[in-house]
């Protein structure tokens, strides 16, 4: 293949990478940004949206675009439930304490990936795409469903930073990221933004594990890949920053794709770590965040 | 955070240095009482305990499934027609998490504490060479069904077998000729990897040299990659054939991307079915398949000239005319691997029989009695077809489907002979000290 189509290619890939991305680890960022907890099970949020959008498309077999909208709409609501309940049982109980949040959601991640082990079982069970429109270019075929992934992540992410900028839902949110006591001074229920962001960033994630599921099946271990990358994205582009996440997903997501193309997937995942070290070592507040006060 | 509740606090314990010595006292009391193990095993109606390594969850969770189907179905066969050498066989399931530090932990636990009187039904080649150390050590008989060419390379122990499906070597060996001859002589190959794949990368080229044709590319994937597209760029434009081969949860993922890359405008597809393994080739997106060629152990749809042990293998198994569970057309069986299960238990048989095998203490003579196999017919016990056994390197050599995708269902057009998979034996096992 020569190198124009090469690269498009290339740059296609990283961008469905880099969507999905963007939303899983924004989920990551915000939770942390705001409550400052670690949430470590994010990634068996992820999974559990795709599973649920395979049981929920399953029941729903009319047309495979019907179960799949049921299931973007949802397994999200779902996801956002149970993230609310471990929110109220377990992260509350320990007063958002930052080590002991990280215990309890390495705890949570366990718990859900065996119940979901129990009650979905082992195998990798495909969603259907709600259209499988093949996009013919002259060197390659391209799935349009992919392309579309693309366009409702942005379209997503367009609509949470309007939520966080242009709401009083987002303001009391930025308020309490900024200074909990003060944000609770001025009558600011902290612990109900804590319950809602918890809830909000499990729905990220889960939005994007059904946006994927069609192109990647869902398995109770699919987790683990997104959380890891959502990490070094999160660091890389600043913890609580929207604009840093978005930047430093896409950063990663093409660079992946595009070294995973013309190298090797293992050379990218090395690079991605090693510029994880590097914003550690140089710039320990990330590319857009601000250093801590 | 306080610690409320003392869990935490020692001085609280009521745990002393006083009872902590009287279990202990206890339990080597138990372990050294007499007969006390030995007693149940003695008596000869005890059943015959197989332990089964079951890839029940990880990324063989699939095959697992199915090799539990197929083990139950055999031992109820076995059973029902008086068990082995008159007692009953009862099958002892652990699960491995197709992993190959759990696989060797399993066979431990069998060999120590379940006390099996041998560790059978393993299939990832990762966690069989993980594994097999353990059973060395152990001293149980390891009766593989695993495909892989470690086995016969003879670079695992005495006590590993794989007797009831030939290896990845065998297979490529005998099917070299017919793609060399019938797809195309420029090959590009897709293979997971790890130890599996690097049977099919080291032992295809030089086979299809043979037949003078060439592999131009290989390219490896890991196992746990769910994401495919960004490999097909490197399969070279002047490509014939691509050979293809994965395995793991995303096996449908990689065949529809590669349906998405080339379309009906591809090369030769020529795939062993581990690549669709428990997957319906009629799943939406898959139609770029027609057409193309498949490796198959055992055939997956029901063929016209399938021999009456072959029906009846499959009703006891309880798969359908198109490879399915019964009752679940979505439910795909691992038709082309799993037979090895069912024959597998029949040689542990046979070898137990001509052993006279009573208890863990033969198990030497149950190895012997193993190597000492030549040939299974065909039959209600061998039902894929016959096979010959050597001794020296624990494999066994058998025929190979080659099927074609045609009408959404899997055809047989091709039957190789067990004398195209022969090779010389890279050594001998039978050297080695028991």
């Amino acid at each position: 293949m020569h190198f124009g189509p090469h690269l498009l290619l290339a740059a296609l890939e990283g961008l469905v990478t880099s969507a999905v991305l963007a939303l899983t680890a924004l989920g990551l960022s915000l939770v942390f940004g705001v409550m400052r907890v670690v949430n470590v099970a994010h990634g068996e949020f992820f999974m559990l949206g795709a599973v649920l959008a395979w049981a929920i498309s399953t029941a729903i077999s009319d047309h495979p675009a019907l179960g799949f909208l049921a299931a973007l709409v949802l397994a999200p609501l779902i996801v956002g439930l149970i993230a609310l309940v471990a929110e109220r049982l377990v992260l509350r109980r320990l007063n958002y304490n930052p080590e002991a949040t990280i215990v309890a959601t390495i705890g949570m991640l366990y718990i859900i990936q065996q119940l979901a082990l129990t009650f979905y079982g082992p195998e990798a069970r495909p969603v259907e795409a709600p259209f499988s429109y093949r996009i013919l270019l002259p060197w390659f075929g391209y799935s349009g469903y992919k392309l579309s992934i693309i366009a409702a992540s942005a379209f997503l992410l367009i609509a949470t930073w309007l939520v966080l900028t242009r709401t009083k839902i987002g303001l009391v949110m930025r308020a309490t990221q900024y200074d909990r006591e003060t944000a609770q001074a001025f009558g600011i229920p902290v612990e109900r933004v804590y319950a809602g962001v918890f809830a909000f960033g499990a729905m990220l994630a889960a939005v994007a594990a059904v946006l994927i599921v069609p192109i990647s099946q869902a398995h109770y271990l699919m987790g683990q890949d997104p959380l890891l990358l959502s990490f070094i994205v999160v660091i890389i582009g600043g913890l609580g920053s929207l604009r840093g996440t978005v930047v430093a997903a896409v950063l990663i997501g093409l660079s992946d794709g595009i070294i995973s193309v013309f190298f090797s997937p293992t050379l990218a995942k090395i690079i991605a770590t090693l510029l994880v070290a590097m914003v550690l070592v140089f710039r320990p507040q990330g590319l857009f965040g601000t250093s801590s006060r | 955070m306080t610690d409320k509740n003392g869990f935490f606090d020692l001085s609280k314990t009521s745990f002393t240095r006083r009872t902590a010595l009287k279990g202990l006292a206890a339990g080597a009391g138990l372990a050294v009482a007499p007969g006390f193990v030995r007693y149940s095993q003695a008596q000869s109606s005890a059943p015959i305990k197989i332990g089964f390594q079951s890839h029940r969850t990880g990324i063989g969770a699939a095959y697992g499934r199915w090799y539990e189907k197929t083990t139950a179905a055999a031992v109820k066969a076995i059973n029902d027609a008086g068990g082995i050498n008159g007692r009953p066989v009862e099958v002892i399931i652990e699960d491995d998490g197709t992993d190959p530090g759990r696989g060797a932990e399993v066979v431990g636990k069998f060999a120590t504490q379940h006390k099996t009187d041998i560790v059978y039904g393993t299939l990832f080649s990762h966690v069989v060479i993980g594994s097999a150390p353990a059973a060395g050590e152990a001293k149980i008989p390891y009766f593989v069904v695993s495909e892989g060419h470690h086995v016969a390379s003879t670079k695992l122990n005495r006590y590993v077998f794989q007797p009831g499906i030939t290896d990845v070597k065998s297979q490529i060996q005998s099917m070299a000729p017919w793609i060399a001859a019938n797809a195309g002589k420029k090959v590009t190959q897709i293979f997971p990897d790890f130890a599996f794949g690097y049977d099919h990368r080291d032992y295809l080229p030089p086979a299809l040299k043979a037949q003078g044709a060439e592999v131009i590319a290989q390219i490896a994937i890991p196992p746990t990659e769910s994401s495919f597209t960004k490999y097909f760029p490197q399969i070279p434009a002047e490509t014939e054939v691509i050979y293809h081969v994965m395995v793991g949860p995303a096996v449908l993922t990689f065949v529809k991307e590669l349906g998405e890359f080339y379309g009906s405008n591809r090369p030769q597809l020529f795939g062993f079915i581990d690549s669709l393994e428990a997957t319906d080739i009629n799943s939406p997106g898959l139609e770029f398949l027609d057409g193309s060629h498949f490796w198959e152990g055992s055939p997956r749809y029901a063929q016209p000239d399938d021999s009456p042990a072959q029906k009846a293998y499959r009703a006891a198994v309880g798969i359908d005319d198109n490879g399915a569970a019964v009752g679940d057309p979505k439910d795909v069986s691992t038709a082309a691997h799993m037979f090895g299960c069912w024959e597998t238990l029949y040689v542990v048989k046979k070898a137990m029989e001509d052993a006279g095998y009573k208890g863990p203490e033969d198990r030497t003579k149950l190895v012997e009695a193993t190597e000492a196999l030549t040939e299974f017919a065909e039959g209600p016990e061998h039902p894929q077809g016959p096979k010959t056994f050597n001794g020296k390197i624990h494999q066994c050599f058998g025929i190979q489907n080659i099927s074609k995708v045609e009408g959404g269902r899997l055809n047989v057009v091709h039957k190789t002979k067990i004398e195209d998979g022969l090779y010389e034996p890279e050594g001998d096992y039978t050297t080695q000290a028991l």
